[in-house]
């Protein structure tokens, strides 16, 4: 697989190494996110002209689904302001390893190394998102609240634990980094085999160890690691590399996929389905539902939520890979773990086609709602200033007549790319199982028809 | 060591001081004497602060701002023009008020069902009393008219009255029918009752007199500013009353939901202005007394506090164009 890597460019290297480009971003990122915040408590309660909704919901998000995460994977993670302060307080220095730091630095528990608490996370987080993505003051204490448990989780824990095993935001962009076509790996496996400090992983005087607690040398896929270049400046031997390959490269590995991960997948997949109907589709009562949080029909409409995305989306998905199985005459598949195996595989078909569903549903407001940025900006807190001229722009969508053509192109994309993805990781599974490739594509099948069906569905919600 | 401090530095600039310089602009805008007004649907609280003070003479700098839908602000009784509130887009502007007294500041705009509750008060303090309301007690008191008893009448006419046809008969109607007082004072009923007894309609039939009593109307009716007085129903009444005034109006529904339960002292179903028996049995004193006094807790608002004397009148008679036809068809 071809391999591009910056790091070989001598300037780029240098200001990955750097600390200072890293920290400029991380403090103004920071800034933007605590003024945010008191935006959200103290300015106006009207979401469109209140940054606190803004900024984050719309800027910020419509950067990361549509740019930051296809493009550079956990791109965002390096420079995201949430976990600073507590990093900051648990290292004691801003500037590498120099001070004494606070903190318990206790060891996440074992039976919660996995994302199963981020999916909860996630989900939580979206049962509510119609509130909290709409009400300036409810989005400022989620914020706030995200801060807190960062700080806390620092304290206690060691290295990012919130990162790794909380963050709800982290779990999109960790499984969707898979498709990015940015990679931080080692250069040399053996020369990590041979360096018996590892200083990558336990850190030394230029560097702390990895804080996302992944040993660069056996890196595989971009999940877990967080871009945050420790490794770069701690590796004594210049072992390390940022590159650019190919879209998707992570999906072709056949090792470390993961039940959590699998359903990450659909819980993202179905929250956009529901999203791209709760925000955008004609059911004005769905939409009163949604944004009666706490009541009893919103009750109702989070479990809805729950079943679609926990158990019809993973049940027809079992289904069809089962399916698959039974074409392709795979009968070590229904032995032991093979049906998990074999599921879990299966299942990380849907990340192109999640990420392809999730653009398509941030194109329908991004350039919709785009309009509100500038005048936020000149007025962040809508108390009447003019900072910057632009307060009194008027709403505008934009490219309303092309997006629609925009989403097309993506869907059709990230069906071709996840039929792609699932004869390829059918490919694996059949020669696992000593069948002839032809079985592959037996296997391939049904997953393919479930993502055509998925796509056509998607077609509904957000074009037609 | 220097990098160190430079880094945090550089933190306290970026990180801190965006938000220190948000909080500190802000706290330099609150010092600086501005009245930050917020307007929220009534259900969430209406205007706040919904009452203000300031001495008479001084500016008032007012920052008003929506924090949910399009709102707008006026004050009652004053030519000051009405300012549009769009949800959170604040809007400065300064007032002065010379005369010491409570002013009372609403919304225009149909901003929901509990609308007329949107009222908040200025209150102007001096060496002068403290006056509230009007000037001077409306009609309806000095009369010690009941304005909540029954005045149906029991006379109708077959068809609508008209001007025209009334204009048409040619005839000279006496000053008594002319004259402001006795307009006031009379239902179009008790006018026409006065009417029949006139010896100069005993040729007339029951429904030319009613024709002259429309005559009579409309003689008062143009001496107000009848543009102002569409402007007003449309403005105030027709959210509830209806546009052709058959109390239909797009929150008609709501009060007539609430007028169900049978609570009396519950909003009641807006009025129909159409149904002759209750118009033609009302007299203007009686509107007038209505509309500045209101429907104490039946949805009804008073509008004392924000119609001048001209307007409520002007008001008066638009309502009874619903009974009467000016122009002939």
């Amino acid at each position: 697989m071809n391999r591009a890597a910056l790091t070989n460019t001598p300037v780029v290297k240098s200001l990955l190494r750097s600390r200072w480009p890293q920290l400029f971003l991380r403090a103004l990122t920071l800034g933007v996110f605590l003024l945010a915040i008191l935006a959200g408590i103290l300015g106006t309660p009207v979401g469109n002209r209140n940054i606190a909704i803004v900024l984050v919901w719309i800027a910020w998000w419509g950067l990361l689904a549509l740019l930051a995460v296809p493009l550079f994977g956990r791109g965002w993670c390096n420079i995201c302001p949430i976990p600073m302060p507590g990093e900051w307080l648990q290292q004691g220095s801003l500037l590498g390893p120099r001070g004494k730091g606070l903190g318990l630095g206790k060891r996440w528990p074992n039976p919660l190394r996995n994302i199963w608490i981020q999916n909860g996370a996630f989900l939580l987080l979206a049962l509510c998102s119609a509130v909290v993505l709409t009400e300036p003051k409810v989005s400022a204490w989620v914020l706030a609240g995200f801060l807190l448990v960062a700080i806390g989780a620092s304290l206690v824990f060691e290295r990012r634990a919130f990162c790794r095993y909380l963050c709800p935001v982290g779990g999109y962009i960790g499984l969707y980094s898979q498709a990015s076509p940015l990679e931080l790996r080692v250069v040399d496996a053996s020369v990590c085999a041979s360096h018996t400090e590892k200083t990558c992983y336990t850190g030394s005087s230029q560097g702390y160890g990895c804080p996302w607690q992944v040993f660069p040398g056996g890196l595989v896929k971009n999940t877990n690691c967080g871009l945050c270049m420790e490794c770069l400046r701690t590796c004594p031997h210049d072992n390390l590399s940022l590159n650019v390959r190919s879209f998707g490269a992570d999906l072709d590995v056949p090792t470390g996929r993961k039940l959590d991960e699998a359903y990450k997948a659909f819980i993202l997949l179905g929250s956009a389905m529901i999203y791209a109907a709760v925000m955008l589709g004609p059911w004005g009562q769905l939409k009163a539902l949604a944004y009666g949080v706490g009541t009893l029909p919103w009750l109702g409409y989070a479990l809805g939520f729950l079943l679609v995305t926990l158990v019809i989306i993973p049940g027809s998905f079992w289904l069809v890979s089962m399916l698959g199985q039974v074409l392709a005459g795979n009968k070590d598949a229904f032995k032991g773990r093979g049906v998990k195996k074999a599921f879990t595989s299966l299942a990380y078909t849907l990340v192109p086609l999640g990420m392809t569903a999730w653009i398509a549903f941030t194109l329908s407001f991004i350039f919709a709602n785009g309009s509100y940025i500038l005048p936020s900006l000149s007025d962040p807190l809508g108390f009447g200033w003019n900072l910057f001229g632009t307060a009194g722009m008027g709403w505008t969508p934009y490219l309303s007549g092309i997006v629609p053509f925009m989403q097309v192109i993506v869907l059709l994309v990230g069906l071709a790319w996840a039929s792609r993805t699932a004869l390829k990781i059918a490919r694996q599974l059949a020669s696992q199982a000593r069948l002839p490739q032809e079985a592959a594509r037996r296997m391939a099948l049904p997953v393919v028809a479930f993502c055509l069906a998925i796509t056509i569905l998607l077609f509904q919600l957000l074009i037609a | 060591m220097r990098s160190s401090r430079l880094a945090l530095g550089l933190l306290f600039i970026l990180a801190l001081g965006l938000p220190l310089f948000a909080a500190s602009w802000r706290w330099w805008d609150l010092r600086s004497g501005v009245v930050e007004v917020h307007a929220r649907m009534p259900d969430a609280g209406g205007w706040s602060p919904a009452s203000i003070r300031v001495p008479a003479g001084e500016a008032l700098r007012l920052m008003l701002t929506s924090d949910d839908v399009m709102h707008s602000f006026a004050i009652g009784q004053s030519a000051s023009p009405v300012i549009d509130l769009y949800p959170g887009k604040p809007v400065e502007t300064t007032l002065q008020f010379d005369e010491p007294g409570k002013y009372t500041f609403y919304c225009t705009r149909w901003c929901g069902p509990d609308h007329w509750r949107m009222r908040g008060t200025i209150e102007v303090t001096g060496d002068a009393n403290i006056q509230t309301g009007a000037a001077e007690q409306p009609l309806y008191l000095t009369l010690g008219l009941d304005i909540d008893a029954h005045h149906e009448a029991s006379t109708l006419p077959q068809q609508r009255p008209s001007v025209v046809r009334g204009a048409a008969l040619g005839l000279v109607l006496p000053d008594k029918y002319l004259a402001l007082d006795y307009y006031r004072l009379h239902s179009p009923e008790q006018v026409w009752n006065d009417l029949r007894g006139e010896l100069f309609s005993k040729e007339l039939d029951d429904q030319q007199v009613w024709d002259l009593v429309a005559l009579v109307w409309q003689f008062h009716a143009s001496s107000g500013d009848a543009e102002s007085s569409q402007q007003l129903y449309a403005r105030d009444c027709a959210a509830c009353h209806g546009e052709a005034g058959a109390g239909d109006g797009v929150f008609a529904h709501v009060l007539g939901a609430a007028s169900e339960t049978g609570d009396m002292h519950a909003r009641q179903t807006p009025a129909d202005f159409t149904g002759a028996a209750h118009m033609l049995g009302a007299s203007p004193a009686l509107l007038h007394g209505k509309i500045v006094r209101g429907g104490m807790g039946t949805g009804m608002p008073y509008w004392g506090p924000i119609y001048t004397d001209d307007q409520a009148w002007a008001l008066v008679s638009r309502l009874y164009e619903f009974q009467f036809e000016v122009e002939d068809k």
